[in-house]
Formats: C-alpha cells, structure tokens, sequence
C-alpha cells in the first residue's frame, strides 16, 4: 500500500476564483449567495443562487478551445490549471501513471439546452456538431487530459452531489493500490439556468427564500433547502515518496476513504443514517484519533432532511457524547450548493483546515435547530489544533462518500 | 466575396490574422478540424442558401471555397 498526499490545489467558486481566494474568503464568513443574472427569474419560485463571478474563461483558455467547450468544461480547465501549477508536477511524472479523475452532476447541460432549442427552431441540420463533445459529462476529464498529456486512467465518476468526494477518494485508491503515481481530481458544475433551477424547485430541493442572509441556512431551524451553486474543484493527489523526491509542498495527507449506498430512495436519505454512518466510520478506519482533534466539513446542505440525518449520522459515527466534541462546519452556508463540484471544493476545505488549524464558520446559524445539537462552529471561523479533517458528501440516489484527511508534519 | 466570408467565419472561430488565412491554408495549420468545419458549414450554407455536405476531401480554405462557388452557380 502507497501513501497518498496532496500536493495542489486550484478552485473556481461563488466566493473566489482562485483557491487562496476562496480560503480567504470562507475564514472571513464571505456570502457568495446572489440575485440570479444568467436568466431572468422573475417567474421562478427561486430567484438567487451562488454563481461565480467575474470569470473570463479566455483567462485560461484560447479562444478556439473556449467555443469548444462547455462552462462546466471551463471552469474544471481553470480549476485543474491552478492546481498543476501549484503542485509543479508537470512534466515531473511519466505520462502513462499521470491520471485524471473528474466529475460532474449534470455536465454541459446549458449546450443540452442550447441545441434542443437549435433543433426545434431549425431542424436536424441545425444541430451543432459539437454539440455531443461539449455536452458529455466525462469531456472535462478528457479536455483536461489532453491539457496536460496524462495518459492514464482518465475517467469521469457522476455520483450527484457525492461526485467530487467519490472523485478524490477512487483517485486515491488508485494511487493507493499503485495503479497511478499522481491524479488531477476533483469535480465541476455549471447548471444555474432555467432547466436544472426549476427542476431542483419541483423536486423540493431549492429553498425559495430571497434574503440572500437567510437563504442557505445549514443545521438553523429556519432552514428550507439549499441554494444551488457552481464552479469546479481541483486536487492534485499524488503517492507520497514522489511528491518527497521531487521536494513538493505537501499540504496534508490523504489517510481513509468510505463510500456506501442508502439504497432507500432517489432523493431522501434513509432516516436512520446507517450507511451515512458507515461512510465516516470507514474513512477513518485504522487513523488513531479522538473526536475533539476532528473537523469535519459537513455535507450540511440547509435541507430540512439532510441535516438532521446527517447529525444522526455523526452520532451514530462517534457516539453520542463524544459526537459533541467535534468541530463541525457548513461551507454551503458561504458557496451554496456547488453540486458535482462541492466535494472537491470540500476536500480542499479540510485540506486547508488541516493544514492551518483554522475552521470555517457555518454564517447566518442563529436559530439552531434542536435536533442538530453538536457544534457546528456558527458565524465565526475558530482557531484549532486539529489532527484529521473529513469532508462528507451525500447524493442523489443514496451515495454516501467521505475523505479523510490528516495533518502532514513532513 | 465568398473567400470573404469564410475568412470573417475563420478569423471568428480562430484566433488569426486575415493575413495568415489564405487559399492555399490547410485548415490543419489554422487548428480547424473536422467538428468546426461541420460548425462552420452551417453559417455558410445560410450565407449563401445551399446545402453544403462536408466531406474529407476538403483540406484548404480554397477547396472549400471552390465547392460552395460550384453550389452556387
């Protein structure tokens, strides 16, 4: 068995493009919770989301590959980009053990929309041709390959809200087993438009509140569902004696992976948090550690059901005493709901909390909610001197995935 | 004139120059592949109202120029 750490990061999100940026921004408490600006939402039930601001694709791309490629695509481009970088392993690793694992919920759905309209307006002929390879949900993966001539496994994992978590852990059980000696994973979503909004508000998911502050609101009593958000996450994971040899900053490492099925319903998760549970307890298996030296990014979507099952889930995890002394926190409260890109952006939230000690707040948590009684470090970020950090993500479809994260001491 | 709007369209998809595009240019040397001349046919055929199947034997702009001036005619 290899060991894995990380060695790079990169994100596009609601709260910054960049991923010191985005740290920065998730200590101070920053909302990146927003009016909607890319339709006109005034007939929708929900009229805010976390977007991403300010982002110039052609900062990252060239022109020919921008009109080639889906948002969601751009946003993994620049993502990725920023972690190679930071990580300088390019051209530091053999092509063919160089790999890339990196999902997407929903993938390019904007062009799925922009020509069925091309086709009802025009006809068969009027369908771009590159409409299915921008589309596809596995084309950030294979743009990114090519970007970066990793010839490895590349594979793109679609887990729903579970995607970016599902992507960093197989990235490090394959470079675990030894199948790959570093892997660019993580996960993206571009999906703020009229199809997937008013599709998330008929499915019951989307809280209709319009006070940006009291919108998305993990584990508070006055919660009524999550705002949806976008960007994409990058991890640069690689085997532990190759990041050493070639003198790489390591942030922290990689130390348990746990993923589980509900399989108990497409939307809701099952009430008694078992398979929740067993995730956590998986990821943690053969780490020594005590609850109070724990942080755990919390999936903490500001569903009414999410919450409380997912707190059951920790107790159930930790016991119920001990589940008290964990710090726990939802980034969702800051970045809304960034889907398929959430556990990847999540993943370097621990990584960052791990490797600094500083705990992101769960903002605008001022009406907790009796069930959700542990300690979800509201409003303020905290300074403290953790061990391990986990970053849970539940699914659509009953996927439960959590990644461990433990502090590198070099 | 239809030398002209191909390059405007060439110019648009690619980052060239008007002075790097002409008959003689592969659209292998503009970074043009198949997927974008598909793309690219669609404009020209509302330009020029005809039905413009795209095959492989088009390599340079001028193939593609001489094929929709045949159309036209």
């Amino acid at each position: 068995m290899k060991r894995v750490v990380v060695t790079g990061i990169g994100a596009v999100t609601p709260v910054g493009n960049n991923a010191n940026d985005f740290w920065e921004n998730l200590l101070n408490g920053v909302n990146g919770i927003g009016p909607i600006t890319r339709f006109d939402a005034s007939e929708f039930k929900c009229k805010i989301a976390a977007e991403v601001k300010d982002f110039d694709p052609l900062t990252v791309l060239d022109k020919a590959t921008a009109r080639r490629t889906d948002l969601y695509t751009q946003y993994a481009l620049a993502a990725a980009s920023e972690a190679v970088a930071d990580s300088g392993i390019e051209g530091k690793v053999a092509e063919e053990e160089f790999g890339v694992y990196f999902g997407s919920g929903v993938g390019g759905i904007q062009t799925l929309c922009d020509e069925q309209a091309a086709l009802e307006k025009g006809g068969p002929r009027k369908v771009s041709p590159l409409f299915v390879p921008k589309m596809i949900i596995n084309i950030a993966a294979g743009q990114i390959a090519i970007r970066f001539h990793a010839h490895g496994n590349t594979m793109s994992l679609s887990t729903a809200c579970a995607t970016g978590t599902s992507a960093v852990g197989e990235a490090y059980r394959a470079i675990k087993d030894g199948y790959l000696t570093a892997v660019i994973c993580g996960g993206s979503e571009a999906a703020v438009n009229p199809l997937t909004i008013a599709g998330f508000i008929n499915c019951t998911a989307l809280t209709h509140a319009e006070d940006v502050n009291a919108a998305s609101l993990p584990f508070d009593k006055r919660r009524s569902g999550f705002v949806l958000g976008e960007g994409s996450a990058a991890l640069i994971l690689e085997e532990y004696e190759h990041a050493v040899q070639r003198g790489a900053h390591i942030y922290a490492e990689v130390c348990g992976y746990g993923a589980t099925c509900d399989a108990y319903h497409v939307t809701a998760p099952s009430p008694d948090a078992v398979y929740t549970a067993k995730a956590i307890t998986d990821s943690l298996r053969g780490v020594e550690v005590s609850p109070d030296e724990i942080y755990i990014n919390a999936h903490g979507t500001g569903t009414a059901l999410n919450d409380t099952s997912e707190t059951k889930a920790f107790k159930q995890a930790f016991g119920e005493e001990e589940a008290k002394k964990l710090t726990i926190s939802s980034t969702k409260s800051m970045t809304g709901h960034m889907l398929g890109a959430a556990g990847a952006a999540e993943a370097i939230v621990a990584v960052k909390a791990v490797e600094t000690g500083m705990i992101p707040p769960t903002i605008n948590l001022l009406e907790p909610d009796e069930e959700c009684d542990l300690n979800y470090t509201p409003n303020k970020a905290v300074q403290k001197d953790i061990q391990v950090a986990l970053s849970t993500s539940l699914g659509f479809g009953g996927h439960n995935a959590c990644i461990a994260f433990q502090k590198y001491e070099g | 004139m239809v030398f002209e709007k191909v390059k405007e369209i060439l110019m648009e998809k690619t980052d060239k120059d008007e002075s790097e595009i002409t008959l003689e240019t592969s659209f292998s040397d503009l970074g043009i592949d198949s997927l974008d001349i598909v793309e690219m046919s669609m404009d020209l055929e509302d330009a020029f109202g005809i039905e413009l199947e795209v095959d492989e034997k088009l390599a340079t702009v001028g193939d593609l120029v001489k094929k929709i001036e045949e159309l036209k005619a």
